[in-house]
């Protein structure tokens, strides 16, 4: 198959950008988005021009490096799926598309489709953990914790860390992201300790990093590739209000 | 004379005691003096993000590299399967002997005993640490943690987060690296690749890397450094890692002088998603869990383009049923995917390459129902059809053996180091604890062991005997050593070649895979090292310069990390000629029972074999590490 591809080109983060088209020829339909770049690169590689640059790494849908919109969805047009799970099948021969990257004041371009997200790295650093040192853990059996909150704890857990949900807010709100990280410990009585000091921190580190409010839509579930639910959201505000209370940690 | 000095620096006494006393007998770093202390870990998977983290707690300034953007995106990530520990929690009769004892004969007597007894001993603390943290394992109603059997274990020892089992230990390892950085113990450095190795009056005092996104080449000086740089299965191009997985890291500390060990040690996986054409980039592995139910076969006919459904049940081969009658399709990994060579190699292989045998589960929805089957494997069957466009419930899913994990890295003694002191290398970037084979679940298992519960003690044992100072990453050493990488780099931009990096890589995958692969033979791997010098050479000769060093540019990583590959590839094959046996995943043609299994051969190779760096263009040279089997009596594998 052949389709024509619109490509954001951005050499830097200080620098303008600009969608290029790239013609792209003799796709097979079982290619996936970034084998179709790969594809591409390979042609401006030898032509000795720039190669496109995007993240990615495992292609397979859990190590969340991918970051690109792809006909103005993130992560492209197939529900519960990262960019490195979706197949030209998806597309019919003939097609344009369009991919940028993840676009948010909180993910700085740099370069094409790159983005900065060590913003989300700095959530999880403000609070985003157990404080709980290596050795003299007791025995793993010694708290037993219900099957259902395991599971439960277990879903929220399921987060890549990828920034689509970022990247389809409107608000660019980072609110299902911290949700994830704060509910699954919230969840667990691991977590208790630290519960109400973490959702503080948590909250706070999000909006310094200029991340925008919630205003409950929920593109963010929609395209998050885990799909993480919108509850943990309601979650996290109950978590925000139970940490202000006099008698929360 | 060679640098090269093997000592494995075994702790005396009987094997259950040896890490005991080890411990004991260690010397320790004070408080005031650890806050001195500054150590380099490159890598945050499992191994470097937790090592990375303990460090960091016990008081040690740490610098942690990676690659990636972030921490949590290191390979890890993926495994899916889950964590042994010899808990015995189903009392099912495990323990630390029966785990360690499982680990020997699963990597076919190719390990150290002490090593692996010291693995399953702290398997049990791995455990009750990722649950403080926070991971969320699987229950029992009853609010017990669950565990499954796995990889043909005879217990279930095996602790798991659905199919996620990696990515939330690692979570968990990156989520106490967080901390540490949030409390300045740890400093990151994101998007740095790391080139070199620096070493200060024959100690290892420091690296060379590049910043992915600048470009700038820099030096950074410590007390010690700790490579957690994973394996080296992307030298045959096709894989189940990541794309940016390889063994730069690694083979650069061989090139200054640390030993490499078993390279030829690597485990081709048996059941991965088939390539679907040239394009494939990578391969995805689907759990070995399917082979429960699955049943695994072939036409009879060679070239046989009937669909599945259409095939009789009497012009069907079963073959690992047919020749493992008592495993059947749940025989060993390597056994497993060496059949499915076999019988692609004879033209019976089924999909658009040929490259495939189908794992059908026709039989298994018939006895249990699809609505069982949707229980046990419905995440599976999702992945693949999403991936492939078939359905499994209707249509036989399609297998094809794909390279998964490396046994073989750098040499390490007892402490973890290598013989660079103050170069300890941990997880999987080591040689150290899978022997010839590397059994399920247990790849996390090493990989937190080194990081929480070793490496932080042997670590301050080395610093407590050594000489300490506050190097600054300015001296001689330093500048000349990115002098060094500095040209490197420029090596690849004066020529006016037309080949990329990926189709040299490519063509070096294939090579690879069919000399050092599955299968082996002296007369394959010969003439592998004929070639393989031949394609390095018309590699520098044809391949487009990647361009500019200044800013992004995905096209100079991967031109770096495959001129390692291709030297490397050498000293791998090298290795796998002079092993003349069959062991683990290492199977030698010439080697094998009138049943076509693998045959050891005790007398000569219960051995380590390390390689050293002599040059470029001269081979490299071997030296043997005897393994001395004390507690476990040599056995032959059997699977009929």
């Amino acid at each position: 198959m052949h389709l024509t591809l619109h490509v954001w080109r951005q050499n830097g983060p200080d620098q303008s950008g600009q969608m290029v088209t790239y013609p792209a020829r003799n796709l097979s339909p079982d290619m996936s988005v970034l084998e179709m770049l790969d594809h591409v690169n390979e042609q401006l590689i030898a032509d000795g021009d720039e190669p496109i640059a995007f993240d990615h790494d495992c292609r397979e849908g859990i190590c969340g490096s991918c970051s690109m919109v792809v006909n103005g969805l993130p992560h492209g047009p197939q529900k519960a799926s990262t960019t490195c799970q979706i197949f030209l099948r998806n597309f019919r021969d003939g097609d344009d598309i369009y991919i940028e990257p993840f676009r948010a004041t909180a993910f700085p371009i740099m370069k094409d489709l790159m983005v900065d997200r060590s913003a989300l790295d700095r959530i999880i650093q403000a609070g985003g953990y157990v404080s709980a040192n290596t050795g003299g853990a007791p025995d793993g059996n010694a708290l037993p914790i219900p099957q259902h909150t395991a599971e439960a704890a277990m879903d929220a857990a399921a987060c890549i860390g990828c920034g689509a949900c970022v990247a389809a807010c409107k608000n660019a709100s980072a609110m299902l992201f911290t949700a994830a990280k704060v509910s699954q410990l919230a969840t667990l009585p691991q977590g208790e300790a630290e519960r109400g000091e973490r959702a503080r921190r948590m909250i706070a580190q999000m909006d310094q990093e200029m991340f925008g409010g919630c205003t409950n839509q929920g593109a963010c579930s929609a395209v998050c590739p885990k799909e993480i639910g919108l509850e943990w959201i309601a979650k996290l505000n109950r978590e925000h209000i139970r940490s202000k209370l006099p008698q929360a940690t | 004379m060679s640098n090269v000095q093997l000592d494995a620096k075994i702790p005396d006494g009987p094997l259950e005691k040896k890490w005991d006393r080890y411990q004991a007998d260690m010397k320790l770093v004070s408080p005031k003096n650890k806050r001195k202390c500054r150590v380099i870990v490159v890598g945050t998977g499992l191994a470097g993000a937790s090592a990375a983290a303990s460090l960091a707690e016990q008081g040690y300034h740490v610098e942690a590299f990676t690659f990636h953007d972030s921490p949590r995106r290191a390979h890890s990530i993926a495994a899916q399967g889950g964590i042994n520990a010899a808990k015995n929690y189903q009392n099912d009769g495990d323990s630390v002997w029966r785990l360690f004892h499982d680990t020997i004969k699963g990597g076919d007597f190719r390990s150290r005993e002490a090593n692996v007894y010291r693995l399953a001993q702290v398997s049990n603390h791995i455990i009750d640490q990722c649950v403080a943290q926070g991971v969320p394992f699987a229950r029992e109603y009853g609010g017990q943690l669950a565990n499954r059997s796995f990889g043909g274990a005879q217990v279930s020892r095996t602790f798991y987060c659905r199919g996620q089992t990696g990515q939330q230990l690692l979570l968990g390892a990156y989520s106490s690296l967080s901390r540490q950085i949030a409390t300045g113990q740890v400093r990151q450095h994101t998007r740095m690749e790391m080139l070199d190795l620096v070493i200060v009056d024959g100690r290892a005092r420091g690296i060379v890397t590049r910043n992915l996104v600048t470009g700038e080449i820099k030096s950074h000086a410590a007390d010690a450094v700790v490579l957690a740089t994973g394996g080296y299965s992307n030298v045959y191009y096709l894989s189940t890692n990541a794309k940016a997985c390889n063994v730069t890291a690694a083979f650069r500390a061989y090139k200054r002088g640390a030993a490499l060990a078993n390279p030829c040690f690597t485990q081709i996986h048996p059941t991965c998603v088939p390539a679907s054409g040239d394009h494939q980039s990578k391969l995805t592995l689907m759990s070995e869990s399917l082979r429960n139910d699955g049943r695994i076969w072939v036409p009879k006919k060679q070239g046989d383009k009937r669909p599945a459904h259409e095939i009789p049940a009497a012009e069907r081969d079963y073959y690992l049923e047919r020749k493992y009658p008592s495993f059947g399709n749940l025989a060993p990994r390597d056994i497993s995917s060496r059949s499915a060579k076999e019988v692609c190699d004879e033209g019976r292989g089924v999909g658009p390459t040929g490259r495939g045998v189908y794992l059908d589960f026709a039989d298994a929805i018939d006895q249990f129902g699809q609505e069982t089957i949707r229980q046990r494997y419905g995440n599976l069957f999702d992945m693949y059809s999403h991936i492939t466009a078939e359905d499994p419930y209707t249509t036989p899913m399609r297998i094809y053996p794909a390279p998964h994990y490396t046994m073989g890295g750098l040499w390490v003694d007892y402490n973890l180091m290598s013989n660079v002191p103050g170069l300890f290398v941990i997880g999987e970037a080591n040689f150290s604890d899978h022997g010839a084979n590397r059994l399920g679940a247990s790849a996390l298992m090493q990989g937190l062991a080194d990081g929480y519960f070793i490496l932080p003690y042997t670590l301050g044992d080395y610093l407590a005997r050594t000489q300490r100072d506050q190097l600054t990453p300015d001296g001689a050493e330093f500048k000349q050593t990115e002098t060094e990488t500095k040209a490197h780099i420029q090596r690849f931009q004066t020529g006016s070649g037309k080949r990329t990096a990926t189709s040299f890589h490519r063509e070096l995958g294939e090579l690879m895979i069919e000399a050092c692969g599955m299968s082996r033979s002296a007369e394959g791997l010969q003439g592998a090292l004929e070639r393989i010098p031949q394609l390095r050479e018309e590699f520098y000769q044809d391949i487009v310069p990647p361009g500019k060093e200044d800013n992004v540019n995905s096209a100079l990583e991967h031109v770096g990390r495959l001129a390692d590959f291709f030297e490397f590839a050498e000293v791998m094959c090298h290795d796998a000629l002079t092993r003349d046996e069959s062991c683990g995943a290492h199977f030698r043609a010439e080697h094998q029972t009138e049943q076509g299994e693998a045959k050891r051969n005790d007398q000569d190779y219960c051995n380590v074999s390390a390689w050293e760096h002599t040059g470029v263009d001269s081979p490299p040279q071997l030296h043997i590490e005897p393994l001395k089997l004390e507690t476990v009596k040599l056995a032959v594998r059997n699977y009929k």
